[in-house]
């Protein structure tokens, strides 16, 4: 199987969000970067893990500008096998989607998977647009991938719970909390990483379609009103007459 | 705004997530919703402020109804596309995007002010006010965000609608399981009680299913305790886990990792319970109890059960 796995730079989970003067733009002074979770403990452990079970490759892809080669030198040191990126600003996911179907098509690869979302764009719409403009089959918030009679099978989370699906031939996915477990790059692997390619490719020129006017923080609580633990009851009313909550 | 409203059933009616975008829609315009599959009457769209309904009675999966609703803006000339934020519309959504050539803003938790949207971004952390830049514009609305205002209109008139769907591409071989049994999903649930580590151990989840039972309300857990495998994935909310906004998040022995916070910062009320008065998760609650949750959890639910 030749896997085609999207990675993307986020902030480290533990992240302070703010802002530089006006909203205008994330503060990045001082941020740690990480590569997106879903993207990594999820969809591209799992990748890793089917090659090693039945041969192939794993490719990641970015977009994204020269400080995102930490990060994919990482996947690298995870065990992936080649690196692509596009040598573009982000702007949106359409535009994202775009850049990373330009490199999709310019390979042969088996399946294209993703993390759910980002952490920090949380969109989780970036799978659904490369799908349609690859024309393939899509299965979103995958919590297992696995290879029946050289079918795909994945579990996925729907609005009424969780379905077993199938699906014949190349397919893009989106994979959820559950399909792998997160690994840690050993130093066999950071120092093999350094002499793994990563090939620089230029933009296919792909526009935006969206634009953020502005940046917020949401509004402070108030503060904590304490109830004795002697008397819980007094909870349940102040949640029922105060709160109006149940 | 003219909208076509994607549309999700279950039993027939639409969903309560479908039922907030479409009502999203008829606040701004004109709404015609699109559903495929099994339909009872106008699946309660009427009373939301949906004007038609058109209705493709074959069972469709998203690529297909993708192209339906892709269909369906074409015929009606509609200048906006609305769907709830859930898995369906993560699905769906995108692929209208693409075949429209529309921006598509992605888990609305405002309504539009000028051509900005707000939604949330860093998880929870933060909001933006997003613009779509093209002449049609999509839109996904998040669970919980919007309340409905039902005005008891007329029902929907119901329309037979069809287009070259394409074929199925996705085969289902099990159908969806009820994860949460007869609960509210987490994403759509108005009330969800919480556990973390603090419970020592998954035999003693049962004071937090008692407490969620006599509320009415879905269960949820905190990421370590779902990584260790005492609960399952499906229930860790937080930042790469699910993120929810309920009325009511009642937090039981979590000490409120900025992690989880994140995911959990929109609900309406929140209350901890946790023995550590310096948990920090007090600093983002509404109410708070200092105390052992062996104790505090049983008399809580003891005290709904009187209420009425």
């Amino acid at each position: 199987m030749e896997f085609l796995v999207c990675i993307s730079k986020s902030p480290d989970t533990t992240t302070k969000i703010s802002f530089t003067e006006g909203g205008e733009s994330f503060d990045e002074s001082g941020v740690q970067f990480i590569i997106n979770p879903y993207d990594e403990w999820y969809a591209l452990v799992r990748a890793i893990e089917l090659v090693e079970k039945s041969g192939g490759s794993v490719t990641t892809v970015t977009v994204g500008e020269a400080d995102c080669d930490p990060i994919i030198r990482k996947a690298l040191a995870i065990g992936a096998h080649k690196a692509i990126r596009v040598n573009t600003a982000p702007m949106d996911a359409m535009q994202v989607a775009a850049e990373l179907a330009a490199v999709a098509k310019s390979g042969a690869y088996d399946a294209v998977l993703c993390g759910k979302e980002t952490i920090n764009h949380n969109g989780g719409i970036v799978p659904g647009m490369l799908a349609e403009m690859l024309d393939l089959p899509l299965v979103t918030w995958a919590t297992s991938l696995d290879y029946e009679d050289g079918k795909a099978v994945m579990q996925r989370d729907t609005v009424n719970g969780i379905e077993k699906v199938s699906v014949d031939g190349p397919y893009v996915l989106s994979a959820s909390k559950g399909m792998s477990e997160q690994r840690i790059p050993n130093m066999r692997g950071i120092m093999g990483a350094r002499s793994k390619p990563l090939d620089v490719v230029e933009s296919c020129g792909a526009q935006a379609t969206t634009s953020v006017a502005s940046f917020a923080l949401p509004p402070a609580k108030s503060g904590v009103k304490l109830v004795d633990a002697d008397n819980p009851a007094e909870l349940i009313r102040l949640l029922r007459e105060e709160a109006k909550a149940i | 705004m003219k909208s076509i409203v994607y549309v999700q059933t279950q039993g027939g009616q639409a969903t309560k997530a479908s039922l907030e975008a479409a009502n999203y829609a008829a606040q701004e315009g004109e709404a015609i919703a699109v559903i495929s599959g099994a339909l009872e009457g106008d699946g309660g769209l009427g009373a939301v402020g949906v004007n038609r309904v058109l209705h493709c009675s074959d069972d469709l999966d998203f690529g297909q109804s993708s192209r339906l609703v892709s269909a369906a803006v074409e015929q009606e000339g509609a200048d906006a596309v609305v769907m709830a934020h859930d898995h369906s519309g993560r699905a769906v959504a995108p692929r209208v995007a693409v075949r429209l050539g529309a921006g598509l803003i992605a888990g609305v938790t405002g309504r539009p002010e000028g051509n900005t949207i707000k939604r949330n971004v860093f998880s929870g952390k933060a909001t933006a006010q997003v613009a779509a830049n093209t002449a049609k514009r999509v839109i996904t609305t998040t669970p919980n965000a919007f309340g409905i205002s039902s005005d008891d209109g007329a029902a929907a008139a119901v329309e037979p609608f069809a287009a070259d769907t394409g074929v199925c591409r996705v085969a289902v071989i099990e159908a969806a399981q009820p994860a949460s049994g007869d609960r509210a999903p987490l994403p759509e649930a108005e009330l969800v009680v919480s556990a973390g580590r603090g419970l020592k151990g998954p035999e003693n989840w049962g004071i937090i299913e008692d407490l969620a039972d006599a509320l009415g309300a879905t269960t949820a857990c905190s990421r370590p305790v779902s990584d260790i495998g005492w609960r399952p994935h499906h229930e860790h909310v937080g930042q790469t886990g699910i993120a929810i906004r309920p009325n009511l998040y009642i937090a039981v022995g979590i000490s409120g990792a900025i992690q989880h916070l994140a995911g959990v910062n929109n609900s309406k009320v929140i209350v901890v319970i946790n023995t550590d008065p310096e948990a920090p998760f007090f600093k983002a609650a509404d109410y708070g109890i200092v105390g052992d949750a062996f104790d505090v959890v049983p008399k809580l639910t003891a005290a709904v059960k009187a209420l009425d």
